[in-house]
């Protein structure tokens, strides 16, 4: 799902990028207006993607990506073909004893549905089997580890997320939220972020360094990096196409190369 | 002062911070208490140090490797280890009673808008037997009467043991369903609460109407007197927390709505606690004793009513005494 921040993240960038750099000032300021949000110095700033800053008591200012509804829905998916699992086997186990095992069976039912996710989130960190598949984490809005109480209230809101039926609530909020918050997160004050990806080094295929222009924002560099992290994901046709768009700045005959090159220098490889 | 000196100069300090992090975060070996008290101060470096690069337009890659450190040094720093039961005892003892009578006038509204359609209902049944049939259709009304035929009705315990545990399941998962259902639909407006309310005081009515019409009222009423003070109560409250919920998106006073609606449900959840632990009481009691025949109806509704005063003196009295904060 990373795959879809990145794409997201350059699209947004692209228009921006032209734009400043061919002085087209209306499509600069319309790309503004759309991305604009007060960042945490008070100043109006660029807003790339979903990225979050929250400032902590420390005067830190905690980068927090919040994972959108295809990752979510996702996760559920796996957390219920898990939980469907485990009842399965309870039910083929139990059945064998009777209405005993049947009241056991109801109660272990009850559980899974009602405080699956609220065991693992209070227990494990926030993470649940199936957000661990995609590398998502609950925590508090706050930044600080979820705890019990709005552990249990965003899920038993879910029953107000499924409403009217298939979590059509849910997903409509989520999908309005600029955090992704359905109706439990946005009262249980909770959130779902990407867990920190190991920083890998990734091999950009590429040999040398190339200095990023100096006036480049941290996003901006940001989006650099990511286009050299997914190229190979990327035809040779399309690199070319999406960067050549940078290719007046870079005062070079093959964009992406440069890219690439910047983004060795940026991880600090030769 | 260029990136490569900066990393140079810093690295150590991250390197340690990031050690000590895996540590902790692998929770098996606890790091030594050395390691611990420079925790902080490494923490206080590590946020010093991603500002600055991120002030400094360092490489994007930089700022993103200290962000996460800071994002799982906050995590480690304000963990809180809430010790679980001096919590829950203090929370049995005085902080829910001491809740349900801050919120009394959502508890109060709910127990009108349970118990006035149950009310209601019994009396029109009781006036008009047929109108059971709009609440309950035909074939749970013939179920009812078998369950509480004084015919089919066995001395001794009426079930056995195991068939007990069957209904406790049942009445675990269920009841407990039914309240966590009724407390979470309030959120849209309160709309969901109120009708869960009103139609379990209609059906409850009407059962009740309808059996003492076919005059089983003693085996119905013997069984029902035992678990209700506790499970009615108890999804009395569940429908008043969600009501609150409801109320705080309809009338936010001089907060957002948002803020409202957190601070309704940071004390809405604190009541659905004790929901759960009376519910699962009732079911306790409604699957091990209200079933049980070797009482008599005399001794049945004594007991009954005990609980009643029991559930009413704990709302009551409860916690009157503790003033801690």
């Amino acid at each position: 799902m990373s795959g879809y921040t990145v794409d997201r993240q350059w699209v947004i960038l692209l228009p921006i990028c032209q734009a400043s750099f061919y002085k087209n000032l209306p499509l600069a300021q319309a790309c503004l207006s759309r991305a604009c949000v007060i960042s945490d110095t008070g100043s109006p700033d660029l807003r790339l993607d979903t990225r979050l800053s929250l400032e902590t008591p420390e005067g830190a200012t905690l980068p927090l990506i919040p994972a959108g509804i295809g990752a979510r829905i996702m996760a559920f998916v796996v957390d219920f073909l898990i939980r469907s699992g485990i009842s399965l086997i309870f039910f083929l186990s139990f059945a064998l004893m009777g209405y005993f095992g049947t009241g056991m069976f109801l109660i272990i039912l009850f559980l899974l549905e009602w405080f699956y996710p609220v065991y693992f989130e209070v227990w494990r960190h926030g993470v649940t089997p199936g957000k661990k598949s995609l590398g998502l984490r609950v925590i508090n809005d706050d930044g600080t580890p979820i705890t019990f109480g709005p552990s249990l209230l965003r899920n038993l809101l879910r029953v107000a997320d499924f409403l009217p039926f298939m979590y059509l609530f849910g997903v409509v909020t989520s999908v309005v939220n600029p955090q992704f918050k359905r109706l439990g997160d946005l009262a249980a004050g909770t959130l779902v972020v990407y867990d920190a990806k190991p920083l890998t080094m990734a091999n950009f295929e590429v040999k040398g360094r190339r200095n990023v222009p100096a006036d480049f924002t941290t996003d901006e560099q940001r989006a650099l990096l990511m286009f050299a992290e997914r190229s190979n994901r990327l035809t040779p046709e399309r690199q070319q196409e999406l960067a050549s768009i940078l290719a007046p700045l870079l005062h070079t005959h093959d964009p992406v190369v440069a890219i690439k090159q910047m983004a060795n220098t940026m991880v600090g490889r030769q | 002062m260029k990136q490569g000196q900066f990393e140079a100069i810093h690295q150590s300090t991250w390197k340690k911070f990031s050690d000590l992090l895996n540590e902790l975060e692998a929770e098996k070996n606890t790091p030594s208490a050395e390691a611990l008290t420079q925790f902080a101060a490494l923490y206080r470096k590590i946020c010093h140090l991603h500002g600055l690069t991120r002030d400094r337009h360092y490489s994007s890659y930089l700022v993103d490797y200290l962000g996460d450190l800071v994002i799982r040094g906050h995590q480690q720093l304000y963990q809180r280890k809430q010790p679980l039961l001096p919590l829950f005892l203090r929370f049995l003892v005085s902080d829910f009673p001491q809740l349900v009578r801050q919120e009394q006038r959502y508890i109060w509204f709910a127990t009108g808008l349970l118990y006035l359609p149950t009310l209601l209902m019994f009396l029109l049944v009781l006036w008009q037997p047929d109108l059971v049939y709009t609440v309950i259709n035909p074939g749970a009304v013939d179920n009812l009467e078998n369950m509480y035929d004084p015919a089919n009705r066995t001395l001794g315990s009426a079930r056995e043991s195991a068939t007990n545990w069957h209904m406790f399941g049942f009445y675990i998962s269920n009841n407990i369903g039914v309240a966590f259902r009724t407390f979470a639909s309030g959120l849209i407006f309160a709309i969901g609460s109120i009708f869960f309310l009103i139609y379990n005081g209609f059906h409850f009515g009407a059962a009740a109407g309808h059996l003492t019409h076919v005059q089983f009222t003693e085996t119905f009423f013997t069984f029902v007197i035992g678990h209700c003070s506790f499970e009615l109560t108890a999804i009395v409250i569940a429908g008043a927390a969600g009501i609150k919920l409801g109320y705080a998106l309809l009338h936010p006073g001089n907060q957002t709505r948002l803020d409202a609606l957190k601070r309704a449900a940071a004390i809405a959840i604190r009541l659905m606690y004790g929901v759960i632990i009376m519910l699962v009481i009732a079911a306790f009691i409604e699957a091990f004793w209200s079933s049980n025949n070797v009482l008599q109806p005399g001794q049945k509704y004594i007991a009954g009513s005990v609980l009643w005063a029991l559930v009413i003196a704990y709302f009551m009295l409860s916690g009157r005494r503790n003033k801690s904060p």
